[in-house]
């Protein structure tokens, strides 16, 4: 490797961490982020004449801090100069682990937990986590979810405004906080994920990108903060990312999980994400996602879908209802309920979801309901429920799923 | 750094909250040091909105907008940072009727 290679190697995995650090050395973020590409531009220089530093890590850490202070000399407006001097003698004074090890892993705890405060909004919480914590660009955010890199560009500035006005703090939650804050960091992944899984809109049925992504933070985090409620978010990502190829035909066509070629699930995500769920559950990790892994380690055990134990997929979604009673978790526990005890059992059950407004709106109650009429014989009330379902998603793989059950029951029935 | 938690309630709810609890809280504030100075506000009925357009002072009978929750009172309060102030926020009696709003006080550009 030449000097130029090893120093976009130390930027490509190192540069989050070295930022990460920086925000607490610098006490801002665009402040860090200015001062470690100058940094990085000036190994890129320095390097090839006067070789590499013994630890270029801490090299590069401790040279950007310094830039930092320049930067504050020289653009900082401060109303007074002794305020200048103690802000720059504040932040340049050595702290001893700066010296010995320039990266704490806690830094990067503290960079997640910014940017999935709660005080900002969903929206910003998640373009935010993908720019600072994952690296990518505003271009590739904003082409991962479908938005203008100038709409996504804008949450990130006015995210990173509000940190600064509002003084969001740089730190790592207390205790009493630790389980509200790790389910705001948790969601933001899951958000990720499901995008990348099965995005809201769009020509394809998955994009994996993102569900790597996400994947990847949880791996990272799960090192981080080794608690049960992040390894059960990690197996639930696994095992669902374990069925991606079997979700789709060549065609592109969405297939449903009783008609999927079992086959074509990946067998190691779904022995690790089942061992992670295992060891979720036996550490007491009994929150949303371990349960709705669970779910998935059952699917993932069966052999085919008549061979799935349905009976102990209602025993978890019982538990899961109780701990997020949305309409969402109620549906697809109706869905269990119906493979277990028939089509006729799941339809009453979703006929009373169905009078609430937010059901009303979800293609796919709509789409259960229709499926749970198809298996019943009653053609007519399915092809009702398949049009709601199709006139609610913008999704056309899912689209395209729709119309070809409507069409096989129109040209069974004539 | 200092917050003012603005206290929002809607009509129904104006009355919900009993003085007595606000007192309490008020002076468990005030104990802890965070407490700069707070008010509880007549109801909107007594409001009027002044508007000076083009010199001319123009009044409006009123608050400033219609909205289903009212500013009710405030608290202008001291903290280390949002965590800090959000704390305090959740203590405020009526953010259990209504909706506490948390904003940074701005330092006079001057």
């Amino acid at each position: 490797m030449n000097v130029q290679e090893i120093v976009e190697k130390l930027y490509r995995e190192d540069s989050r961490r070295i930022f990460a650090t920086l925000i607490r050395l610098l006490g801002d973020i665009d402040l860090a982020e200015e001062s470690m590409h100058d940094a990085f531009k000036l190994a890129m220089k320095q390097w090839p004449l006067e070789g590499i530093p013994d630890k270029p890590f801490a090299w590069l850490v401790s040279t950007a801090r310094f830039r930092g202070i320049d930067r504050i000399r020289r653009e900082r407006r401060v109303t007074s100069l002794d305020q200048l001097e103690e802000t720059a003698a504040a932040i340049s004074d050595p702290s001893p682990e700066v010296s010995m090890d320039p990266v704490v892993p806690d830094d990067q705890l503290r960079l997640i937990f910014i940017c999935c405060h709660p005080a900002l909004s969903s929206d910003a919480q998640v373009a935010l986590t993908m720019r600072e914590v994952c690296g990518l660009t505003t271009e590739e955010i904003a082409n991962a979810f479908l938005a203008s890199t100038p709409t996504i560009a804008q949450r990130i500035v006015r995210a990173k405004a509000k940190i600064r006005d509002a003084k969001i703090p740089y730190q790592i939650p207390s205790q009493s906080e630790l389980p509200a804050r790790l389910a705001s960091v948790l969601r933001v992944i899951y958000l990720v994920f499901n995008e990348g899984y099965s995005p809201s809109s769009g020509a394809l049925v998955t994009r994996g990108d993102l569900s790597q992504e996400a994947i990847r933070l949880t791996r990272w985090l799960l090192q981080l903060l080794p608690v049960p409620e992040v390894s059960g978010l990690l197996a639930l990502m696994l095992l669902h990312e374990s069925r991606r190829e079997a979700r789709s035909d060549d065609a592109g066509n969405l297939v449903p999980l009783d008609e999927q070629d079992r086959g074509r699930w990946n067998v190691e995500l779904m022995t690790e994400g089942t061992f992670l769920v295992r060891q979720s559950l036996a550490s007491g990790g009994v929150g949303p996602y371990a349960l709705q892994a669970a779910i998935s380690a059952i699917h993932a055990d069966a052999k085919s879908a008549s061979d799935t134990d349905w009976n102990q997929i209602v025993g978890f979604y019982d538990l899961l209802v109780q701990l997020v009673p949305t309409p969402i978790v109620e549906l697809n526990r109706a869905v269990a309920v119906a493979m277990r005890d028939g089509p006729l059992s799941g339809l009453a059950l979703i006929d009373n979801l169905l009078e609430l407004e937010e059901l009303q709106r979800y293609h796919l109650a709509h789409a259960a309901r229709a499926d749970l009429c198809r298996r019943l014989g009653h053609n007519d009330e399915a092809l009702v429920s398949y049009q709601h379902a199709l006139d609610l998603t913008q999704q056309e793989p899912e689209r395209r799923f729709l119309q070809n059950r409507m069409d096989q029951l129109l040209s069974s029935s004539s | 750094m200092n917050y003012l938690c603005l206290v929002y309630l809607s009509k129904d709810n104006w009355s919900s909250c009993p003085d007595s609890d606000c007192f309490a809280f008020a002076q468990k504030i005030q104990e802890s040091g965070h407490m700069i100075a707070a008010q509880a506000l007549q109801p909107i009925e007594s409001a009027t909105t002044v508007r000076v357009r083009n010199g001319q002072v123009s009044l409006t009978d009123g608050p400033f907008a219609e909205t289903k929750e009212q500013l009710a009172g405030f608290y202008l309060i001291e903290a280390v940072d949002l965590n800090e102030a959000i704390y305090w926020a959740s203590k405020i009696p009526p953010a259990k009727y209504g909706s506490i709003e948390v904003r940074p006080i701005r330092q006079l550009n001057v």
